[in-house]
């Protein structure tokens, strides 16, 4: 049996950038996205700096999970989308709170805090920022 | 002037769950037959294409491995990795080694052994490894599900429908029905293409490569071999490329920048264009990414790839061969075996020995083995010499 | 009890899943017929968890919304305190992940507090007195709950996921001044969870009188002679509410009108979210309470105690209230599942061991 299982000191690097969208800027091209990184992969230039991105955007293009990897089938089925953030920012994640029926191209959408993978034999719990259609207010 | 590069065997094993034969089996039947079809029993290096041997089988260091059961003992040897290019990373790898000069002749084998692990979900986590793991694997994304954003993207993109996606496995089933050696070896209807279940939308069971062991294996030298018709095969040109590892970091969903840039570095080293091209192995793992593989290589307009597939060219009898022996989808795809299955497909079909597969009497052809959702892929381009 | 300085609410929020399961649904599973229960509870659904919410992720949007209105930045939070019976982890504080994901970890004292169903307003008691001694200037105290009934018990009618937070800081800047409160415990064995049993035990009749209505109705009289006020001068009365019946009885006895409890009364319509019970309740009532407004809210956890609030409304109420979204907007907000689907929600399927974690 073979599960990727986050490692703990992973969990903990990569809190930031799924806690709180951190991701880099690069001043040089302007280029936008997440993890933070050295090193523009469009431009090539080290200038960058650490941004947080906004936590609303549309979504792109999505799939609906029905045969999950190791350690993710209690949570089918799942939506995994591509999502562009208010800023241009592309990302990617899973949709919750939504039917995946009812998923459509270019919906509105915004972040929130959920479970994403719970370590077998009483492992850690690792949480990240998943979206979901926009609250009507 | 860099030197020439010859094939001058080739082997392979067939294709399957096949229980009794682990991984060392498996790399020394394909390994020997090549070796003995080369008419050699020594080698100066050995090359393993392989992705996932420590985590399925819990074995590293396959070169080493793979030395000491082929009796090579002594021998250079390392474990080549690229994810699904694993194969013609290694083809590439000893062709470097022989263009350096520090080696004439090199044993490239290509080995996967997926079935020990028996859950399909194991392996399919395994195979999620040639993703970002941290920010596409850790959300629950499979090979599927990422090439699943590409199908949809494609076929938004050139208004496609769901039947234009099964021209290519029903081409696919139909060629490998007579191939000795293939996975699976029964035709199959649009009717049934279309009602197959999607395992994620939209793609379906029938757009994707069956999970299955195998091993091909090849000789290179930098020493021409000519066989008993005086017909030799040689590695013109090769050429590797990557592109961003994520799909969220990519420009461009629709668009295979990585297998373009590959192609032309191949194509500029053999001094070939497109047109040239007589025969194409390309990388259907799900249908799109064997329509992004053709549209890559320039043999067709973007978007168009599902009309040469309808339009019965790339039949064994059309205009421009595509997979003859059942590609991905049906020959089959023990993942870091099949870039040297592919290679070893346009040799054999070069030099006229590809039996029932054979299609015409082709004198170039190209391989494209892709590796992730484009990330690493390598473009090899051989020629009949006589 | 009265702080040194005096503190008030500063930003306020909650937070309900989308899911509900009805009573009917929940009964047939075990072969009965609701009706036979319906006036006795008088609850209609409950609210149940995502399959991939739990109670950090509850308290996480709960507190979203409290620091939106607050209109602070959350490193300045000098506190984060969570009140919660179910715990994703029970040694490993939800304070500190929820402190974590919001920004305000670094210099923030965080803890989790058990206190049955009143462990979210001994959290607001908690920051009060940071507050109140100048230690720090705002803090975070929530409530919140996946709570869990056993199969086929009577709780399991009730027991419901949700949560609300509030954010204290000095009263000149809150929407409403926590202006005094009276805390009141004994040794009370009406509901309790033995550890490593999954599911609560309880006394049955026992949790009525000498539990809740004993605690509430000493904890409430006592404030209200403390305060010297009259249940004729509170605007909204807010009690732990597991059920539809027992605040309408309490306020009754102690002399209130329906008028008056109805606007917190959520566990008709979203079941008791434990922790979170009576202050979700609240922040229902400080969705639509005007300036000048006096809410008395009272709490009661089982083991036993209760903490009740003299709470008066401000002005700056009107600014704030539309900065983040009310509470009727979560219970608008609703798609109707299965037991079966409830059953998966709540880890009551013995999964084989060789599927991964859940």
């Amino acid at each position: 049996m073979w599960a990727f299982n986050p490692s703990i000191p992973s969990i903990k690097r990569e809190m930031p950038s799924r806690y709180r969208l951190e991701g880099f800027e690069c001043r040089d091209c302007g280029f936008r996205s997440l993890p933070p990184r050295q090193i523009c992969p469009r431009c090539g230039s080290r200038n960058l700096s650490r941004v947080r991105l906004p936590n609303r955007g549309r979504v792109l293009q999505h799939t609906v999970v029905h045969s999950a990897p190791r350690g993710y089938e209690f949570y089918t089925p799942y939506v995994l989308a591509l999502i562009e953030l208010e800023d241009g920012t592309r990302l990617f994640s899973q949709l919750t709170d939504v039917d995946p029926e009812e998923v459509t191209q270019g919906m509105e959408v915004e972040a929130v805090l959920r479970k994403v993978r719970v370590g077998g034999h009483g492992g850690p719990v690792a949480y990240g920022l998943k979206f979901r259609p926009v609250l009507k207010r | 002037m860099m030197r020439e590069l010859y094939v001058i065997g080739s082997g392979l094993t067939k294709i399957g769950n096949l229980w009794d034969k682990g991984l060392r089996d498996l790399a020394v039947e394909a390994g020997l037959a090549a070796m003995e079809e080369a008419g050699v029993d020594s080698v100066d290096a050995v090359f393993v294409g392989n992705m996932m041997s420590g985590i399925l089988n819990a074995q590293e260091n396959l070169g080493a491995y793979v030395a000491d059961y082929l009796g090579l003992s002594g021998v250079p040897a390392f474990k080549v990795e690229a994810a699904c290019a694993s194969g013609g990373a290694a083809v590439v790898s000893a062709a470097m080694a022989i263009k350096s000069g520090l080696f004439d002749r090199v044993l490239v084998v290509g080995v996967e052994k997926m079935s020990d692990m028996t859950a399909t979900e194991d392996v399919t986590s395994a195979l999620a490894t040639a993703s970002e793991a941290d920010y596409e694997l850790f959300w629950g994304a499979s090979f599927v599900s990422l090439n699943a954003l590409i199908m949809r993207a494609y076929a938004q993109r050139y208004g496609l429908r769901e039947e234009d996606f099964g021209w290519m496995p029903i081409l696919m089933h139909k060629n490998a029905s007579d191939v000795p050696y293939a996975q699976l070896r029964f035709p199959i209807t649009m009717e049934s293409y279309l009602s197959s279940p999607k395992i994620a939308d939209p793609i379906k069971l029938l757009d994707s490569a069956p999970m299955g062991d195998g091993a091909a294996a090849a000789v290179l030298s930098a020493s021409e071999r000519r066989d008993g018709e005086g017909v030799s095969v040689a590695l013109v040109g090769f050429g590797s490329a990557t592109d961003a590892m994520a799909l969220y970091t990519r420009e461009e969903l629709v668009e295979l920048k990585g297998a373009k840039l590959a192609a032309k570095r191949a194509m500029e080293m053999a001094g070939v264009t497109p047109r040239d091209l007589q025969v194409l192995e390309v990388h259907d793992a799900f249908s799109v990414m064997g329509y992004l593989n053709l549209e890559a290589l320039g043999v067709v307009e973007p978007g168009k790839a599902s009309r040469l597939i309808e339009s019965g060219d790339a039949e064994r009898s059309g205009s421009l061969p595509v997979n003859p022996e059942g590609g991905l989808k049906a020959r089959g795809h023990p993942v870091g075996a099949t870039g040297v299955y592919q290679f070893v497909e346009i040799y054999r079909q070069l030099a006229g020995r590809a039996g029932p597969a054979q299609a015409g009497s082709p004198e170039l052809g190209a391989a494209m083995n892709v590796g992730g959702t484009g990330s690493n892929v390598v473009v090899t381009i051989l020629r009949r010499v006589s | 009890m009265k702080p040194q300085r005096p503190v008030g609410i500063v930003g306020w929020g909650a937070y309900v899943p989308r899911y509900r399961i009805k009573e009917e649904d929940l009964a047939q599973a075990w072969g009965r017929d609701y009706r036979r229960y319906a006036s006795g509870l008088m609850v209609t659904e409950k609210s149940v968890p995502g399959l991939d919410e739990d109670t950090l992720t509850i308290a996480y949007e709960a507190a979203q919304n409290a620091i939106a209105r607050a209109g602070i930045d959350p490193s300045e939070l000098g506190a984060v305190y969570v009140g919660t019976e179910s715990k994703p982890y029970a040694v490993k504080p939800t304070s500190t992940i929820l402190a974590e994901a919001i920004g305000a970890s670094g210099a923030t004292t965080g803890a989790d507090f058990e206190f049955a169903c009143k462990a979210g307003t001994e959290a607001i008691q908690a920051v009060t007195g940071l507050v109140g001694s100048g230690m720090i200037k705002y803090g975070l105290a929530v409530g919140a709950d996946t709570s869990q009934g056993a199969p086929g018990d009577p709780l399991e009618y009730t027991a419901s996921a949700g949560g609300a937070a509030f954010v204290l800081g000095p009263a000149e800047e809150s929407v409403a001044e926590i202006v005094a409160s009276h805390s009141y415990v004994t040794d009370t064995p009406d509901f309790w969870r033995r550890a490593h049993m999954k599911y609560p035990s309880h006394a049955r009749a026992f949790t009525g009188e000498p539990a809740y209505f004993h605690h509430i109705m000493s904890a409430a009289k006592a404030l209200m002679e403390e305060m010297g006020t009259t249940p004729q001068d509170y605007d909204f009365v807010v009690f732990h509410q597991p059920n539809g019946k027992f605040p309408r009885r309490v306020g009754k006895r102690l002399g209130f009108t329906k008028e008056q409890i109805e606007p917190g009364l959520i566990t008709p319509v979203i079941g008791n979210t434990y922790s979170g019970s009576s202050l979700v309740g609240l922040s229902a009532v400080l969705d639509v309470a005007e300036p000048g407004a006096k809410i008395l809210v009272v709490s009661f956890g089982s083991g036993a105690g209760s903490d009740a609030f003299h709470i008066e409304v401000r002005d700056r109420i009107v600014e704030v209230r539309d900065r983040a979204p009310r509470l009727e907007v979560y219970l608008r907000r609703k798609v109707y599942v299965d037991y079966p689907y409830y059953a998966r929600s709540m880890r009551m399927y013995v999964m084989p061991s060789d599927v991964g974690a859940y």
